[in-house]
């Protein structure tokens, strides 16, 4: 009984934590000026329409480094708790025909979606991070559908290892170089003509390398589960 | 304001759920609906009255390179929140996944799901 009265006692006091921000919050008519900046910067000096892919790669793109890092670490610790096993026991139930003949149109036309929207990710909403997530969700759909449905392992690993490790050493380099040069600015490839495919400098050859990572390890992290969540 | 104290109150609700709860799924999913919170709380931070999204088509302006960037200054939110929330959705799904990879595996150790069964692991 005393811990309902704790807990309850807890909420209420999250909640009085939280009353200050919503009494004070007003919701404002004009852009701060680091979001302005921002905006303005985005176009005028990358060239690019989408704002918040100027902040995620280019603006923020050390924290976003940052971010592939958590990423990168969820998915090793997914690895480390769930061993992967050489040989299915086969107690998997063989998908339906439904699903399976449904896979086999829909699953590479959704691969083909998630290329596109990290490879557009400096036109259009999206990117590389619910680009991959996308990728991964047509793996999902193959594994369900396979029994059999395997990865090689050796290349999901080495490929999510190999980026890894780079992007933190780029990241230290980033650093490391701080205020010496123009590290880390994308616009050593041309910025091309507004709007179209290949122009914003290096941002659309960044997104995806960030698509192909995030796709290499929720794949990872979906096979992972699935050959470890079986009973014994 | 209604969306910030939807997002409040979602947080509210999935911390309540993380310390009441005794399976350790529903602690996952109270702690998954605490991140939508928080998502959402950053969101309602970010938005700016009558703005739309920080990507400029023809909905913001026809212009292009630094003249559309000064157009489009007074016409969208700021962009750093939802640039926030975009990569937090990724990492929220994979911090799940590694709870739930937690949770398979107190399963095999202790052969239960409750979590009054890991008393050893108390303090």
């Amino acid at each position: 009984m005393i811990k309902y009265i704790l807990i309850f006692l807890v909420l209420i006091g999250m909640a009085w934590l939280f009353f200050p921000l919503v009494v004070e919050f007003f919701t404002p008519d004009i852009t701060n000026n680091l979001a302005a900046n921002y905006v303005f910067g985005s176009a005028a000096d990358l060239n690019m329409p989408n704002a918040v892919t100027a902040v995620v790669v280019t603006y923020r793109g050390l924290d976003t480094l940052g971010e592939v890092t958590v990423l990168f670490l969820a998915t090793a610790g997914v690895g480390f708790f769930l061993k992967r096993k050489k040989h299915m026991e086969g107690i998997r139930r063989p998908g339906s025909e439904i699903l399976k003949t449904g896979s086999e149109i829909l699953a590479p036309l959704i691969i083909i979606f998630g290329i596109y929207i990290f490879t557009h990710g400096h036109l259009t909403p999206g990117g590389g991070f619910p680009g991959g997530v996308v990728m991964a969700s047509a793996f999902l759909l193959l594994l369900m559908a396979n029994e059999n449905f395997g990865f090689s392992h050796g290349i999901i690993n080495l490929t999510e290892t190999i980026s890894g490790i780079g992007y933190v050493l780029i990241g230290i380099t980033g650093l490391v170089l701080l205020g010496l040069n123009h590290f880390l600015d994308p616009r050593w490839l041309g910025l091309g003509q507004w709007g179209r495919l290949f122009s914003a400098g290096a941002v659309p050859l960044i997104y995806s390398f960030i698509g192909l990572k995030v796709g290499a390890e929720m794949s990872g992290l979906l096979d992972s589960l699935q050959s470890d969540g079986g009973e014994q | 304001m209604i969306i910030l104290i939807t997002g409040l109150l979602l947080i509210i609700i999935g911390f309540w759920a993380m310390l009441t709860r005794k399976n350790l799924i529903r602690i996952i999913i109270g702690f998954a609906v605490m991140d939508t919170g928080i998502n959402i709380v950053l969101v309602a931070i970010g938005y700016v009255k009558g703005k739309t999204a920080p990507i400029i088509d023809k909905a913001v302006t026809m212009a292009q390179g630094a003249e559309a960037g000064i157009q489009a200054v007074d016409k969208v939110v700021d962009p750093v929140p939802s640039a926030l929330v975009l990569t937090a959705i990724v990492i929220g799904l994979a911090v799940t996944a590694l709870m739930l990879a937690y949770a398979i595996r107190m399963y095999k150790t202790g052969n239960s799901l409750d979590i009054d069964d890991f008393e050893e692991q108390k303090w």
